[in-house]
């Protein structure tokens, strides 16, 4: 990082002839934070063009001053520069302060894409502009994957859930500009209401070490941090224009920001994209299609001392789902799987028909930090998200446009953060979070609530430190406490509350009886801890080790509660359980991390042990008029998940460059002595460089994308009875797809149109052979192949 | 100080949020398009007693399983006028769905399938506006005397044009299972 020295002018007034030029001026810089002084700086006064630079006290002396407007530019490494203008009638002496501290570097920017990590010992990932921007086109779920050990759990390529280290949904908690998302999340079906195009950076925790963020992130946390603003006057964004082949997609988005040296910014930023369907390599994926509309402003006015953000964002998303994954029984699954393709396929169209999801996102947020001398930073905010989705099944007559759920999610937040770092070596944070959340199911719908309507309360605390005993070790260690109450109102059919048992354990809960329906009204506490300790020791200047513990405690979700009926995509009962308590995670990981001109290895391991691990289980086969339909319940277990990340890189010459990105991963449930569902397979992406910085930046690579079949898995096959030929047959659902081998090619450019402008033009080709392949991880690979080759081209003017 | 007044505030607005919990109770879900009950009527041509086919399931996809009637037993080598009725009786008064499937008749059919050999067979005495058969209407066929189970699928959405379907193979028909049910009965010379 460099920080340039700015000249300032200065203005002197004199008063005419009387000068008296005999005056002396002391100076005293000190550190806004922690009051030492600040050595070595440099003073320059404008008016008789001369610099001095502090002493070892942190003190200067001007001589022979002339009465008057006297004005200096200080100037220190690592200090935003700050002029300061006195008026002299008399010898002076005055104490400035500097804001001279590594951490306001964070806050305080002279450049707008500064990294920066949230955390210091856990396995953080940071993901920046420059890697972003290939995903302009693309889900959250996608970018992600760039990290080792990072995969996604899809429905079709369009809903992409990310996935840390083995855990989706409910399990990883994702930020947006520092607000906890809150939109369902979790459904596997339900991808992260996010725009990627409104992220500058982006944060990747594996595990639970980031306390403040929330104490249930039993699989990790996700940190999307909009570009920081820069503390001068400018005026500077970026217009991104893209195509592509497969899905005759095309999308477009631009970014706008201004700031003034007082501090005040505003930035806007919009995409659109828009695609058809998708296609397989031998076949069109009929009802595929996407739109997605997005929108955020955000404007305040940041400080050295103080500052004060506004933020609002809308996410609009129409998605598809493959038409041929509708299914009515588990009979049509056979069908379905039995045929190679998928039994639906019509010519290409942009039309998005049922089933499809619609679903609308809206966030404000208000923020506001005091900087306070020799103390620290006090942040308070408030943040309401409002997500609406609805989906759309396929449905007859009257009902045929109406949606099949309808959910309505508000939710209310604040936090108060105080941050004491006036020490450097050694830092406090603590803070408290407020939430309340109301759901609402609109029974409009003619179909039973898949979730009901409920009120939720949390409460939470946390506290934080970290000591930097020497150059070499840094420790850091936190806990958190979290109160969480559900207060739901849901109707279970009675047949259902009797089979459950409830009628035995939870009389209590009954409010109506409706005759073959009971409305009932669950309410339950939970009171959850979480800590986490680490330590980051440097070896040497080539490389470091981390360790780290975290425990996380999640409470069940509403899912895990309450689900209650047919799941149409996965042909199958999903009941939750009203008996399940939080689960706990045991986590220990340990990084090693080498890095020199040319080599450069990151190693990362994990060993994650959950107590009461809520999953889904399948117990049994009900019959309905529709036919037999298995039941999946939420269950608890012990499970057990360990892994292996390596991400590597070697520089051979000033052109060449190869990347390896492997992850290995294993998971246990260990009270049934079997394997976990859903795994990621071992994986491994190679990537061959080549750059000629020289010409246009141009670079150019090509990617190997080598996934294994999984072979660790659960048996879940049911027998199920054929009305086709009257026969019952064994239904084969866990099997994993074979193994599948990718290419991906990847080149771009930068052409200088002006001094400010420079336009990047880009070519991607995925799946460049066309191969054919189904993921494990995708939950339409019953039903068709994952997409063919795409070509994109995408244009990006930064100005 | 203006800070504590900040934080005084927040902890104002969390009670009050605590507090401003709804107690209205949520209206019960009138469910629509649900088929609770599928009833086959079969009317011997010849003369003499009509059985009566139904699976009722009043509680959806609730844990209970569909109640199967079969109300007698079938001759032997007679022909059976057929007519199939489709009701939502979860919903009131009972929603007969038979009237949407004749409605939206090009987008559904009936399969039929026999699970033994005694010689059993169905033809489609109705027809949607393209010339394809529904189901709604048949006329069942029975052979030898012995014992039988008769599988009735509707389709939603079925590729009719397919191979084989438009004669009441279910093989290539597609499209998602709205009802089925299996009917168990004896045929009596």
């Amino acid at each position: 990082m460099k920080y340039i020295l700015l000249g300032v002018a200065l203005s002197f007034m004199g008063f005419g002839n009387a000068q008296d030029c005999s005056y002396n001026f002391r100076g005293q810089l000190t550190d806004f934070h922690d009051g030492t002084a600040i050595v070595g700086a440099a003073i320059y006064n404008r008016k008789s063009d001369t610099y001095i630079t502090s002493d070892l006290n942190g003190t200067f002396t001007l001589q022979n001053l002339c009465a008057g407007e006297i004005s200096l530019e200080i100037s220190h490494i690592a200090c935003d520069s700050k002029t300061v203008t006195y008026q002299l009638k008399g010898d002076m002496a005055e104490t400035i302060y500097m804001e001279h501290h590594i951490e306001e570097l964070k806050e305080v920017s002279v450049t707008g894409h500064t990294a920066r990590k949230e955390t210091q010992t856990a396995q953080e990932t940071l993901l920046k502009a420059e890697t972003l921007k290939k995903y302009s086109a693309l889900n959250l779920g996608d970018a992600l994957k760039e990290v080792s050990g990072v995969s996604s759990i899809n429905t079709g390529n369009t809903v992409v859930k990310p996935m840390i280290n083995g855990l989706h949904s409910s399990r990883l908690l994702i930020l947006n500009n520092n607000v906890r998302l809150q939109d369902q999340e979790w459904g596997i079906e339900h991808a992260p209401n996010v725009d990627i195009n409104s992220a500058d950076q982006i944060s990747v925790i594996k595990g639970s070490g980031a306390l403040a963020y929330g104490g249930d992130a039993i699989g990790g946390v996700v940190v999307m941090n909009p570009s920081r603003m820069v503390l001068k006057d400018s005026l500077y964004g970026k217009i991104t224009v893209g195509a592509q082949t497969n899905g005759r997609g095309y999308n477009a988005a631009a970014l706008i920001n201004k700031s003034f040296v007082t501090g005040w910014f505003a930035s806007a930023q919009g995409s659109y994209k828009r695609n058809g369907d998708f296609e397989a390599p031998e076949y069109s994926l009929t009802n595929t299609g996407l739109e997605s509309s997005n929108f955020s402003f955000r404007a305040g006015k940041k400080t050295f001392g103080s500052g004060f953000e506004v933020y609002y964002s809308y996410v609009h998303n129409t998605i598809g789902i493959l038409r041929a994954s509708h299914i009515g029984n588990i009979a049509d699954v056979v069908t379905a799987i039995n045929t190679q393709e998928p039994i639906v396929i019509d010519p290409f169209s942009y039309d998005i028909n049922a089933p499809k999801q619609n679903v609308t996102h809206q966030l404000i947020k208000g923020s506001y930090f005091k900087r306070l001398k020799n103390f620290g930073k006090l942040s308070f905010q408030y943040d309401y998200q409002k997500n609406e989705r609805f989906e759309y099944d396929l449905r007859v007559g009257e009902d045929r446009n109406k949606a099949a759920l309808d959910l309505n999610l508000q939710t209310h937040s604040i936090t108060a953060d105080v941050l004491m770092d006036a020490k450097t070596d050694l830092k406090f944070n603590f803070g408290i979070l407020g939430r309340y959340q109301n759901n609402f199911a609109n029974p409009d719908t003619g179909v039973r609530r898949l979730i009901p309507d409920y009120d939720k309360y949390e409460l939470g605390t946390y506290f934080t430190t970290e000591y930097k005993l020497n150059e070499a070790l840094t420790l850091d260690a936190g806990v958190r406490y979290d109160f969480n109450r559900i207060d739901a109102k849901k109707f279970y059919q009675t047949s259902r509350w009797e089979e459950r048992g409830y009628d035995q354990d939870f009389p209590q809960f009954v409010i109506d009886d409706l005759d073959t329906q009971l409305l009932t009204n669950p309410v339950f506490d939970y009171h959850t801890v979480s800590a986490s300790a680490g330590a980051k020791y440097v070896l040497n200047d080539k490389s470091y080790l981390l360790g780290n513990y975290s425990l996380s405690s999640r409470p069940p979700n509403p899912s895990e509660l309450f689900s209650d009926g047919l799941h149409h995509s996965a042909a199958r009962i999903e009941l939750g359980d009203i008996r399940l308590k939080p689960e706990t995670s045991n986590r220990v990981a340990a990084t090693y991390n080498y890095d020199n001109s040319k080599l450069s290895v990151l190693v990362e391991g994990f060993y994650n042990h959950i107590q009461d691990f809520m999953y889904l289980q399948p117990t049994g086969v009900e019959q309905t008029i529709r036919g037999a339909f298995p039941v999946w319940e939420y269950n608890k277990t012990n499970a057990a998940l360990f892994g292996i990340d390596l991400s590597a890189s070697y520089q051979f010459n000033a052109h060449w460059q190869l990347k390896d990105q492997t992850a290995y991963i294993k998971g246990d449930d260990l009270d049934n002595n079997q394997d976990l569902i859903d795994i990621p397979a071992f994986n491994t992406v190679n990537e061959l460089l080549f750059a000629l910085p020289t010409w246009h930046h141009f670079s150019a690579s090509l990617k190997s994308e080598w996934v294994l079949k999984q072979n660790r898995y659960p048996e879940n096959d049911i027998q199920v009875f054929l009305a086709a030929t009257n026969e019952n047959v064994l239904l084969d659902l866990s099997s994993p797809p074979p193994a599948y081998h990718l290419l991906h090619f990847y080149t771009d450019m930068d052409f200088k149109i002006s001094d400010k402008n420079q336009l990047n033009i880009a070519l991607n080709v995925n799946n460049l052979l066309n191969t054919n392949y189904r993921s494990y991880l995708n939950r339409l690979r019953y039903f068709a192949d994952d997409l063919g080759r795409n070509v994109a081209l995408q244009l990006q003017l930064n100005f | 100080m203006k800070n504590s007044k900040i934080i005084y505030a927040s902890i104002l607005s969390l009670i009050f949020f605590m507090g401003c919990s709804n107690d209205d109770n949520p209206t019960p879900v009138n469910q629509e398009e649900v088929i609770t009950t599928l009833r086959v009527a079969l009317v011997p041509e010849t003369g003499g007693n009509s059985v009566i086919f139904q699976q009722q399931d009043l509680d959806g996809d609730g844990p209970n399983s569909p109640v199967i009637t079969v109300s007698g037993d079938l001759m032997a080598n007679t022909a059976y006028t057929g007519s199939i009725t489709v009701l939502n009786e979860l919903s009131s008064p009972t929603e007969d769905i038979s009237e949407e499937i004749q409605a939206e008749d090009e987008d559904h059919q009936f399969f039929f399938s026999f699970a033994n050999t005694s010689g059993s067979s169905v033809t489609y005495s109705d027809s949607d506006s393209n010339g394809n058969p529904v189901g709604l209407s048949f006329v069942m066929t029975t052979a030898e005397a012995g014992s039988e189970t008769l599988t009735i699928v509707l389709r939603h959405q079925p590729n009719k044009s397919a191979e084989g379907v438009p004669e009441g193979n279910i093989t290539n028909a597609g499209g998602d299972t709205d009802v089925q049910g299996s009917f168990t009965f004896n045929v009596l010379n």
